[in-house]
């Protein structure tokens, strides 16, 4: 009851009239980024995250709050439309969207992709309501030890488990760890990396990683293939649906909601695996099997409900453990350490008023957001006509500004060239970004919380394993690191011989 | 020697095919009718997709004028395309659309077809799509 009358509380804060602008603007440029590929929220939240340092915490986070929605609704109309996924969410609705759209359905498709995430977006913020307080409650439960094992997990899980190949992986968490690593040991006061650079005793800042790797990177990469053959835009009016396509979306968007929370709440779930699972259901449960492939209205409305319920399940390990599972969340997390709020159990003692206008927020965003696309599907779909050299140049003006804001130093600009480059070799080489940007962002917590355990136990290891929560956490790692081996050399060969 | 059609899939890309087909008929030369995007954006209307362009062969194929269509991608702008074309191909005659802009269209963006009439260094025939005043 308590928390219901803090939500209360949490709307009427987030109905002042200042806030409620900011939720829309937020929205607004949640979905245009989302729309265009390439150009991710994540990318987006660390834009703007100097821009938002005059502002009070609350305002900020309504404003990314709904920029991470945001993305989520915009990526469906470029999948749909254009058959180019926005996001990497979207690449599921991109298989039966795009056909929809061509044997001329795209009002249809549009229409489910967008109430379907607005009741998925809905579903799943009530849900992080009920849930994240227990989360809490546990969470606080837990020790140094267990903290480091959990961390431990993400660092595992988001190089294995997600992208294609776990070597990639390992490589940019490695690459993200060191550059977490550089500055002063908070120990022993020992420099580290700092290369005998003054100004990077302080280590880098996080923004200017962020802003370097996503924007910087992705519009080095753009400029070297800029030049591509247009493609077309499908012509559509305003998305509506008939009755019979309310009755194929309804269950299709309840079990796309059931998928995609709790895949967004694991530690690496992400929202990517949920929109997979959504569409091969889907496509086993469907009454028209044979509109499958041709443009089938279920295998849109499942998926981009997964899509949003997972949004929504990220933010309860983000807000309740501090643990974040995808790229925004990363992002986000890091704009908390910046206004110096600790993300974790204490967050909703300490900051509860922040907490539940950011969830209240959600709520009002989501609205905000049916009521944006569902008329104004075609309006964004004119977004893609920018020449990229114009919207490019805007990005990097806004990267540098944003850099060299955060410590007002040259150096940080050096910083952010050097690591645009390294964002564009990643991308040539394949490696995936997430893990990268998780190894800065917790890796100086994975380091605190593993050295405050050595520290209680006097420097034995046996310090690590604190109780039953990193036993189970160990079992875990453990688990998917072995796994994919024994699949490899006892499960294939097997499958082999009987073939 | 050739007559150059700047083509778009649009009524007044349209109009202008017409009234190159005309002129080459007229003077008895080949068509080369040119469809240019820079290729920067993601979506360009104004370059021509492969239904449009299976179009405009079949109709150039029912009305027997030799006719080559080409199509331009990643270079400059339209009309730097379009005025370089027609000094290497030998070219009589320009056919370009007109449509109605409104001034500060123009002053933001400027006109290609501005930037053809005046920079082309052969005759330019500009027409406007049917019923457009």
């Amino acid at each position: 009851m308590d928390n219901l009358n803090n939500l209360m509380q949490g709307f009427a804060d987030v109905l002042a009239p200042m806030n409620l602008l900011l939720a829309l603007i937020g929205v607004v440029i949640g979905t245009a980024v989302g729309v265009l590929p390439g150009i991710g929220p994540a990318m987006t939240v660390a834009l703007l995250l100097p821009v938002t340092y005059g502002m009070e915490p609350v305002q900020a986070f309504i404003m990314f709050a709904g920029i991470f929605y945001g993305g989520m609704y915009g990526g469906s109309t470029t999948s749909i439309l254009l058959n180019t996924p926005g996001e990497s969410s979207s690449v599921v609705t991109a298989i039966e969207g795009n056909k929809m759209a061509k044997a001329g359905r795209a009002a249809q498709a549009l229409a489910t992709a967008a109430i379907g995430s607005f009741v998925a977006g809905t579903i799943g913020t009530l849900l992080l309501v009920l849930v994240t307080p227990v989360v809490v409650d546990f969470a606080v439960s837990l020790g140094a030890p267990d903290y480091f094992a959990l961390m431990l997990l993400s660092f595992i899980a988001v190089t294995s488990v997600l992208g294609s190949s776990r070597i990639r992986g390992l490589i940019s968490l490695l690459l993200g760890l060191t550059i977490g690593l550089v500055g002063i040991d908070a120990v022993s006061g020992q420099q580290r990396l700092t290369l005998g650079i003054p100004q990077l005793a302080d280590g880098i800042d996080v923004v200017v990683v962020a802003v370097g790797i996503f924007a910087v990177g992705e519009a080095l990469w753009v400029a070297a293939h800029l030049r591509r053959r247009p493609a077309e835009v499908i012509p559509v009016g305003r998305p509506w649906m008939g009755q019979k396509d309310w009755k194929r979306s309804w269950k299709p968007w309840l079990r796309g909601t059931a998928f995609g929370f709790p895949f967004g709440a694991l530690p690496a779930g992400g929202a990517e695996i949920p929109t997979f699972l959504s569409y091969a259901t889907e496509k086993r449960l469907t009454k028209h099997p044979e509109e499958f492939g041709k443009g089938a209205i279920e295998g849109v409305a499942g998926p981009e409900a997964a899509n949003n319920a997972s949004a929504a399940g990220t933010l309860v390990p983000m807000l309740a453990i501090g643990l974040p599972t995808n790229a925004t969340a990363a992002v986000m997390l890091a704009a908390f350490q910046s206004y110096g709020i600790q993300p974790g159990p204490l967050l909703f003692e300490r900051e509860a008023s922040l907490v539940w206008v950011l969830i209240a927020s959600l709520f009002i965003g989501n609205l905000l957001l049916l009521l944006l696309n569902l008329p104004l599907a075609p309006a964004w779909a004119k977004l893609l006509q920018i020449p990229r050299p114009y919207l490019y140049a805007g990005i990097l003006f806004f990267a540098s500004m944003g850099a060299y804001a955060v410590n007002a130093q040259p150096l940080d600009l050096f910083l952010l060239l050097v690591l645009g480059i390294l964002g564009f070799a990643m991308r040539r080489f394949g490696l995936p970004v997430l893990p990268l940007i998780v190894g800065v962002i917790l890796g100086p917590r994975a380091e605190l919380q593993g050295r405050r355990s050595l520290q209680l136990s006097g420097g034995e290891l046996s310090g690590l394993v604190g109780g039953p929560v990193s036993y189970a956490v160990y079992t875990t790692i453990a688990l998917v690191l072995v796994w994919p081996l024994v699949r490899k050399f006892a499960v294939r060969p097997l499958r082999e011989r009987s073939a | 020697m050739t007559v150059l059609v700047g083509y778009v899939p649009s009524p007044e890309g349209e109009a202008a095919l017409r009234a190159g087909i005309d002129e080459a008929r007229l003077r008895d030369e080949k068509l080369l009718v040119v469809n240019t995007s820079r290729g920067d954006a993601l979506v360009d209307p104004r370059f021509a997709q492969e239904p449009d362009l299976a179009h405009v062969r079949e109709d150039l194929a029912a009305l027997g004028v030799e006719f080559d269509l080409r199509q331009v991608l990643g270079g400059g702008d339209a009309a730097e395309e379009i005025i370089e074309l027609a000094e290497q191909a030998d070219v009589s005659l320009v056919v370009i659309g007109l449509r109605r802009r409104s001034a500060v269209g123009k002053l933001i963006m400027g006109s290609a077809a501005q930037q053809i009439l005046l920079g082309a260094g052969c005759p330019v025939l500009a027409v406007k799509a049917a019923g457009q005043e």
